[in-house]
């Protein structure tokens, strides 16, 4: 896909493919010199070290590193919540300084308005950018049969299981169809079963789209599986310690977990946090 | 419970939910009057619950025209604390510099007793309506602010920012987000106030006025016409009740997602 197509903002435009490795350039996420400190009593607490790294245009980046790493400091900056206190992040070649509404993102938790139905939830984005309402409930309503809660529409979120109200939260990341997802730990608060099926499902809802993710999380398995690379971060303050390819192919499934290629980078993974300390 | 054929229809009406307060009604009526026969207590001191239903009987236009003056009166301090308390709230939880500013105040102001300033609104606005309204008004405002104040801080943050990403301007993640968050936590304050309200038009009352219920009990003290005063007692109780009841219903209507307004069904999914 080259540079020059842009996405059209009319709904079904998430159904476009894409191929997994775009070409550079101004597109996708680009950070450089990144940095975040923070103001406290007791001084400036450095957050994130100075970082460097692109992300491609339909890309799928999974960040992982320890605990209190900065991870959810570098998700809100790029999402134009929190300005960085040295450095520029691109967006499409546009530089982020305040929220620019071309992410959809989802949290460890579901954050779904408890009177809101799952129809009106995932319609939030649609209420804040003040998008047109009827052209854009079809679009919600296709996710959500998308995501497998085609009949759940009227629905308060308490009625769902966690793992259902996950999936509508990812519905309300996607449905003013942003070019970025933005991913905290999504599935941190789900158990090891809705998890791995989770895992399958996001896959699939990002080929189909064609969005580019920035996954955090705090299981290499997970992020190995997921991503197309996995970047390592140390402990505070946040830098990068490595960056991988994932030598996977494409289309995976749970038996992708068996492949020799995957147990092995998983291994080497592992490695850096042993050689810094146990991963909490 | 010995039976376990399933209850009876005498005992079924006897234990639903809202014959139970009546019940226990009766039960301290009946010990109330007992207690009067037993310890032979003059009716100067303690009226016999006889004496006040007749005087309920008996003078019950009365007591209803001078009941009107204290509901109006509540009401308007009611409305008043609610109009006032809830922007005072948001901006107290929305500002740390106004918080600063005004919260000590404010809880300094409630430490001073309202009963012994009420005599001043007297003197500044007469026997009229306002000195009562003002009183019910100063008496319900505090616990409207404490709950909003809570409520609107108990926000998750990441919700917020979530909206906030989405473009919404400050004012659109408000009303979406903050509002209807503090919304539970606003009512339980408002019903508190509600209470209050009616306490504080009675003290309006009491100090200078020549109308309502809180009157009517002064003048039934100076008299010594107890069963009069408890009878006026018993107005004034039902007033609470009342009151409280339609702000209960206008909670279930306005927040009918929250946990308290459940009803026990459980959603297999």
């Amino acid at each position: 896909m080259s540079a020059a197509t842009k996405p059209a903002d009319y709904p079904g435009a998430h159904l476009r493919l894409v191929s997994d490795r775009a070409a550079g350039g101004s597109s996708g996420i680009t950070l450089s010199g990144v940095s975040k400190t923070y103001r406290s009593r007791d001084g400036d607490v450095p957050s994130l070290k100075p970082l460097d790294f692109h992300i491609n245009e339909g890309e799928f980046f999974v960040v992982v590193g320890p605990s209190g790493c900065g991870k959810s400091t570098l998700l809100k900056m790029i999402s134009g919540l929190l300005a960085p206190s040295t450095g520029e992040i691109l967006v499409d070649g546009e530089p982020v300084t305040k929220p620019h509404g071309n992410v959809g993102i989802v949290f460890q938790n579901a954050l779904l308005l408890p009177w809101r139905n799952i129809l009106g939830n995932v319609m939030l984005p649609i209420d804040m950018k003040k998008l047109p309402r009827a052209e854009f409930l079809v679009r919600a309503k296709a996710l959500l049969k998308l995501v497998g809660l085609e009949g759940f529409e009227k629905k308060l979120p308490w009625q769902l299981s966690g793992g259902m109200q996950q999936r509508a939260s990812i519905c309300r990341a996607l449905v003013h169809d942003p070019k970025i997802m933005l991913m905290d730990e999504p599935f941190g608060a789900l158990d090891a079963m809705t998890r791995e099926k989770m895992n399958v499902e996001l896959m699939r809802i990002q080929r189909e789209t064609g969005k580019t993710v920035l996954l955090i999380t705090h299981s290499i398995p997970e992020a190995v599986f997921l991503a197309d690379r996995v970047l390592v971060m140390t402990e505070r303050p946040g830098a990068i310690a490595a960056i991988y390819d994932v030598p996977l192919p494409r289309p995976r499934s749970l038996d992708s977990m068996a492949d020799p290629a995957f147990t092995d980078l998983v291994q080497r993974i592992r490695k850096h946090f042993f050689t810094q300390s146990a991963l909490d | 419970m010995a039976e376990q054929k399933g209850p009876s229809a005498v005992s079924k009406a006897l234990n639903a939910a809202w014959v139970r307060p009546f019940l226990f009604l009766t039960f301290i009526v009946v010990a109330w009057d007992l207690t009067i026969r037993v310890f032979a207590i003059p009716a100067y001191q303690i009226p016999a619950p006889g004496d006040v239903v007749a005087v309920l009987w008996s003078d019950w236009p009365e007591l209803l025209r001078q009941a009107w003056p204290t509901t109006y009166a509540t009401i308007c301090g009611f409305l008043l604390s609610a109009l006032f308390g809830i922007p005072v709230a948001m901006l107290i939880a929305g500002s740390k510099t106004v918080e600063s500013y005004i919260y000590p105040l404010l809880v300094f102001s409630q430490s001073v007793p309202k009963i012994a300033i009420a005599p001043l609104f007297v003197v500044w606005f007469g026997f009229g309506i306002i000195p009562k309204v003002i009183s019910a008004f100063l008496l319900g405002f505090f616990p409207v602010v404490v709950s909003a104040v809570q409520g609107f801080k108990s926000v998750d943050p990441d919700m917020v920012d979530l909206a906030r990403a989405m473009q919404g301007s400050r004012f659109r993640v408000f009303c979406a987000v903050n509002l209807p968050h503090a919304m539970p936590a606003i009512f339980s304050g408002l019903k508190v106030s509600i209470t209050l309200a009616v306490v504080g038009a009675v003290v309006g009352e009491f100090v200078g006025s020549n109308s309502g219920i809180g009157y009517v009990l002064q003048r039934s003290i100076g008299t010594f016409d107890l069963p009069t005063m408890f009878a006026a007692l018993v107005i004034l109780a039902l007033l609470g009740v009342v009151l409280f009841w339609i702000v209960d219903r206008i909670e279930s209507l306005v927040i009918p997602w929250h946990v308290s307004q459940r009803e026990d069904i459980i959603f297999a999914s």
